[in-house]
């Protein structure tokens, strides 16, 4: 077991090795970083030839892309612009743990401002999969047991409409009902910017109100694929022979369902779960944007703007990680979970 | 996914007569029995004519004609889905912004349908070390959420393509860069499920026969292979519509899809958010509801597709 974590580990460098390379030759062109820097902007020439030196930009790309990897601590960098390279370098690379120093946030480790976002994104996220997979399991589970009936029709009409929607529209007819709408009518209105009102502060309670209307909106959306899905595998496993003998047994219905049933099916529905979950990570976008919500995604999108190659780059790699650990999660879940299959 | 809910009536016995149906025949008779799909394809053809056709009515001039004094104006007589912010009539725009729209889902589809044939082929064909590396590669593209690789390549090919006229009209030339960038970001599903098909079509008989007729390569992949996958890639490739049209809408809503003047229905929701208080609900409600009317559709339709072409549904 360990021996096959060892080797899907090292399988999946090579992996990391060309997402990192295209990503960074991706992110050399996304715009001027020093166009944007900390929103003063640089005209003088010499200026911006002092700046993009200290930050190394003049440099190769292929020369940047190994000062990211490995860090420059071992070689020398030129600083002052006289053509000798005489200042030893101080970063340690992404191999070590060292992301560069974002550009927005004048000095402060890539790293840092990501940890920080990483929470506020957990919460949000985690919130709306807890919310999928419990409302998903209900329903596909009912849809299954109650095939043709008209719930199921029902059910499976909406969850298409949801699945087709793109999340904006769902977020702002929500916003637009629940926080606009009831304010203005005198109605108890839902929050629906930021993560908590600042006059009140950060409690539980505050975040708890604020995290309403983007986790419904994320569920909404996601809720259909799931439930779909599960519904199918049910159905597939009721129609098996050992669900036949387990009712020719005259065990209870509860006890087919939980004990049989849903223990075969759950195979399948763990491989969804676990390829999804890292993404969590990478938080909402676009639901991130419309709620105000300090997460990863919006982290991404305010720092892709303004063209902070250290923090954008640092997101990536961490999803990209988290996805293929999650992987190999996955597969050692169903391993675990399936005693027919043997990782070899 | 949906699977056709009716049960399955006998066979009329004129049917038992009647000279055997051709798969395109058949097919046809499975899809007219989703009921789902049908209607999708019908409100599918009611867009279309509504894009297309609304533009014999409403000339671009006028879609792309301001006027800051009638700025987010309600619905009326004379701008019946209301103005936007700048004063222009959502109406004409959302039919100007439909041809945009399902012009992006399309052509991206094509550019995501020959890559994922291309990549899934020559792995699928050659296997060995090619695949091995082909799908290392496609692996590699998978992991990255869309989203965030849309993201980013709207930003490194932003504004590198100038404005273009094709008949008298201008079209920004971000457009072009959005059909490509979904184009290459969609590819690898399509490229794993062409893979599999061919490592298992490879192996039969008639693809031995034809080898050994002396058969070129080029046409064992093209016209031997190829069309056994062509059910499933139909399948994808329409559903690949209905994720183009939503991924447009999403980079666009984040303000780096096509830019001005060029209207589609995503950027016409661009910053729409920034009004949600405003209780200006026409601003982002008709053109949501046209993404959401056509993505719907065409899932639909692309459910249906799947039941009818499975080859290994027997239902007629």
């Amino acid at each position: 077991m360990i021996q096959y974590i060892f080797r899907r580990l090292l399988q999946g460098l090579p992996l990391l090795f060309i997402i990192s390379l295209v990503l960074f030759v991706l992110m050399d062109n996304i715009g001027d970083p020093l166009a944007t820097m900390g929103g003063r902007s640089v005209t003088r020439a010499a200026d911006r030839q002092r700046l993009s030196r200290q930050l190394g930009l003049d440099q190769p790309i292929l020369v940047r892309y190994v000062y990211w990897l490995i860090g420059n601590d071992w070689a020398k960098v030129d600083l002052d612009g006289d053509g000798v390279a005489e200042t030893p370098g101080t970063r340690r690379g992404v191999l070590r743990g060292d992301f560069g120093t974002s550009l927005v946030v004048r000095g402060k480790p890539a790293i840092d401002v990501i940890a920080e976002r990483i929470p506020n994104t957990l919460l949000l996220m985690v919130a709306a999969e807890v919310v999928i997979i419990a409302g998903a399991l209900f329903m596909g589970i009912y849809s299954a047991l109650h095939q043709y009936s008209f719930i199921d029709h029902a059910v499976t009409t909406i969850s298409f409409i949801f699945y087709s929607m793109p999340i904006f529209f769902i977020a702002l007819v929500s916003i637009y009902i629940f926080a606009v709408n009831f304010k203005a009518w005198g109605l108890p209105s839902l929050p629906a910017n930021g993560m908590f009102d600042p006059t009140v502060g950060k409690t539980p309670a505050q975040v708890f109100l604020h995290m309403i209307l983007p986790v419904v909106s994320i569920a909404l959306i996601s809720f259909a694929g799931y439930s779909r899905y599960i519904r199918s595998t049910m159905l597939e496993v009721q129609s098996q022979d050992y669900i036949r003998t387990a009712k020719s047994k005259g065990l209870g219905q509860r006890q087919i369902l939980f004990g049989h049933a849903l223990k075969n099916a759950s195979l399948p529905i763990v491989t969804v779960v676990g390829l999804d979950l890292p993404l969590l990570l990478a938080g909402a976008v676009v639901t991130e944007r419309i709620f105000a919500w300090p997460g990863m995604g919006r982290l991404f999108l305010d720092h892709v703007e303004r063209v902070d190659v250290a923090v954008v780059m640092g997101i990536l790699m961490i999803t990209a990680v988290a996805v293929v650990v999650f992987q190999i999660i996955t597969d050692i879940v169903y391993a675990w979970l399936d005693p027919r299959i043997r990782l070899k | 996914m949906m699977s056709t809910t009716e049960t399955i009536a006998p066979r009329q016995a004129a049917d038992e007569l009647a000279p055997p149906l051709s798969v395109r025949q058949l097919g046809w008779r499975r899809f007219r029995r989703h009921k789902l799909a049908v209607a999708g394809l019908i409100i599918l053809m009611v867009l279309i004519a509504y894009s297309f056709g609304g533009a014999l009515f409403v000339s671009e001039k006028y879609a792309n004609y301001n006027d800051l004094n009638q700025a987010l104006q309600p619905p009326s007589a004379t701008h019946p889905f209301g103005t936007d912010t700048i004063g222009r009539d959502i109406f004409a725009r959302t039919i100007y912004g439909g041809q945009i729209s399902l012009f992006i889902g399309l052509t991206a589809v094509i550019i995501e349908t020959g890559l994922g044939i291309l990549v899934g082929a020559l792995a699928g064909y050659y296997g060995g070390r090619l695949d091995n590396l082909l799908m290392r590669f496609t692996e590699a593209m998978i992991i990255i959420p869309q989203l965030f690789l849309l993201i980013v390549m709207a930003k490194f090919f932003g504004g590198q393509v100038p404005n273009f006229t094709i008949f008298g009209r201008t079209y920004s030339g971000s457009l072009v860069v959005i059909i490509v960038i979904i184009g290459i970001t969609s590819w690898m599903y399509l490229a794993r499920i062409v893979r599999a098909e061919f490592l298992s079509v490879k192996e039969r008989e008639f693809i031995l026969a034809a080898h050994a007729m002396g058969t070129s390569t080029r046409q064992v992949i093209f016209a031997h292979i190829l069309p056994s996958c062509m059910a499933a890639i139909i399948v994808s490739a329409t559903l690949s519509v209905a994720n183009a049209i939503l991924a447009e809408a999403y980079i666009s809503f984040l303000g780096m899809g096509v830019q001005p003047p060029t209207a589609t229905w995503g950027n016409m929701l661009e910053r729409a958010y920034s009004y949600i208080d405003k209780g200006v609900p026409w601003l982002w409600f008709f053109p949501a509801m046209l993404i959401l009317l056509t993505v719907l559709s065409i899932n639909f339709v692309g459910d249906g597709m799947r039941d009818a072409l499975d080859p290994h549904s027997r239902t007629v």
